[in-house]
């Protein structure tokens, strides 16, 4: 007990000390967006004169909080893994008129907040940093990319290997080799105890077959295992990927273009699977009188695309938002400190905040599991709603 | 924010490819064996457990019979010795009488023996002492006859004494 206490000690001075490090970084990376923003400023000039007027006005950057967290939640073009260090990925864009162009995220100009850009065979590519409307009304969020020719902007696909695209393919070749594994070692050894990974695994498996598929689905679960599974430990997985620190903050189930795949697939497994009775309870509620069903049938429908919706977004919020909370407390750090102004309140507020933070990693823990369950569980009780049959009442 | 809120063409593009593809994998070379061989181990558990409930309920019989015969052999014996001892009882008590009746004829034909020896006894001890008294009285007689005044008075003492008077 003492030795826990002692290393939980010690993990909280190192943390507080680490978050002292982005801190000196930040205003290094500043500065030096800062002196490029005098030379390269090319297309939203407004933007950019308005943020230079601050940087005139004040000796170091305001920390907006609000755009840190975002920054950091949001998905990304290369992995940050901490201070001025990032990943590059590939960017990958179709454009009109000029077909696919790949580059890394690298080659964009530029550190720090501010927007980036690139200028390649003649095309200028601009990465936007906050959301915002450009000049010709065209409307873009942060991580945008848009690009144009001679001022004329040209319409493009961006279809790059973003942050949180890496981090999923990263944890489906993880499991497509740890699973592969896993049966091999079932097949050398039919009928005996799991080893390794495979026991670790095996209780998770069962757990999903026996308190999940069967109870929601009945005799037709089998059909849905294969499904069910991989969602649950992709969504697992990805989880507690986000959940490691200095390796980019993941937040891949928190990404909407991940989830809505998710719950699109829900969705068409469920409609696909719908039997006559299902689809009867939807378009012709039995039992209920005429003037209910008529209120009764609208909201049934919009049921249909609104289940799997509300799964989309309660896993996307859920995983937001306990990024959002460690990072609102990392964020108090800065706050306190005042850019650097005052190290004393920083300090204290550090090692205030890790200490919560320590407790909120424990909870999102918690959560990983929780949510990636839920998300199983809900599928299932939709795929058992469409497949149920109504002869088994 | 707008970032958090659209989903972004590409990462649909990519998580639709990936995921599909994994689950296709997986459902093919990973679910598909792991799900097997669960049943499979979970059926060969089932079956070795209802095996050694019926072993054990074997036992449970065997040991009963055991029991059983434990005790049917027991009786057995219990009445085995009785009859025995019976038996022994039984053979002792007869030879017993036997003895006692030899015995008795024994002694019985003894008795008789005895008797009539007794009887010869005596017959022949009659006749010897018949016999004596004879010799006797005729010494007796010869001697007090010798002279002939007593041999008159003799005569006339039985001539006074015999009743023709």
């Amino acid at each position: 007990m003492n030795r826990f206490i002692r290393s939980v000690g010690v993990l909280i001075v190192a943390i507080g000390l680490a978050g002292g490090l982005p801190l000196a970084a930040q205003d290094h990376g500043d500065h030096l967006d800062a002196s490029s923003e005098h030379t390269a400023v090319q297309g939203s000039e407004e933007s950019h004169e308005h943020e230079g007027h601050e940087h005139e006005g004040h000796e170091h950057e305001e920390f907006v909080a609000g755009t840190f967290i975002i920054h950091h939640i949001a998905d990304a073009h290369d992995i940050h893994l901490f201070g001025d260090v990032h990943i590059p990925l590939p960017v990958i864009l179709f454009l009109e008129g000029h077909g696919l162009q790949l580059f890394m995220s690298s080659a964009f100009d530029g550190h720090g907040h501010g927007d980036k850009h690139l200028s390649r065979e003649g095309i200028e590519y601009t990465l936007h940093a906050e959301d915002g409307v450009l000049e010709d009304g065209r409307s873009v969020v942060s991580g945008q990319i848009t690009a144009s020719e001679a001022g004329a902007a040209i319409g493009l696909y961006d279809l790059s290997i973003t942050k949180s695209v890496f981090g999923m393919l990263v944890i489906l070749a993880l499991m497509v080799w740890m699973f592969l594994g896993i049966a091999g070692s079932y097949r050398k050894n039919p009928g005996k105890a799991p080893k390794g990974i495979a026991n670790a695994m095996e209780p998770l498996i069962m757990f999903i077959r026996d308190e999940i598929a069967k109870p929601s689905i009945g005799d037709k679960a089998d059909r849905f295992m294969p499904f069910l599974l991989t969602v649950f430990f992709f969504i697992f997985f990805c989880n507690l990927l986000g959940l490691v620190p200095f390796l980019g903050a993941f937040n891949i189930t928190g990404t909407i273009g991940v989830t809505v795949v998710l719950a699109t697939l829900v969705f068409l497994l469920t409609n696909l699977n719908g039997n006559k009775h299902y689809w009867g309870h939807i378009f012709w509620p039995p039992g209920v009188p005429l003037p209910v069903k008529i209120i009764l049938v609208p909201i049934e429908v919009f049921g249909i695309l609104m289940k799997p919706a509300v799964l989309m977004i309660r896993l996307t919020a859920n995983i937001s938002a306990g990024h959002i909370i460690i990072l609102a407390f990392t964020s108090l750090i800065f706050i306190f400190g005042d850019g650097g102004q005052a190290v004393g309140a920083g300090s204290g507020m550090g090692i205030f905040s890790t200490a919560f933070m320590i407790f909120m990693y424990f909870l999102e823990l918690l959560v990983a599991f929780l949510q990636a369950f839920v998300f199983t569980l809900l599928a299932a009780i939709y795929f058992g709603d469409a497949t149920h049959d109504p002869a088994h009442h | 924010m707008g970032a958090l809120l659209t989903p972004a063409l590409g990462t649909v593009i990519w998580a639709s490819i990936a995921f599909l593809v994994v689950l296709f994998v997986l459902k093919r070379f990973a679910w598909g064996p792991i799900l097997a061989a669960l049943d499979e181990r979970e059926q060969s558990i089932a079956g070795a457990l209802n095996e050694a409930d019926k072993v054990r309920k074997e036992m449970a019989e065997l040991a009963a019979s055991n029991e059983n015969e434990l005790k049917e052999a027991r009786a057995e014996r219990d009445r085995m010795m009785r009859e025995a001892r019976e038996m022994a009882d039984s053979l002792i008590a007869e030879a017993k009488n036997k003895a006692r009746e030899a015995a008795d004829k024994e002694v019985a034909s003894a008795k008789d023996a005895i008797a009539i020896e007794r009887k010869a006894a005596v017959a022949e001890l009659k006749a010897e002492v018949g016999n004596l008294s004879l010799d006797i009285a005729e010494r007796l007689l010869r001697e007090k006859l010798e002279s002939s005044d007593e041999q008159k008075a003799l005569v006339n003492r039985l001539i006074d004494e015999s009743p023709l008077n």
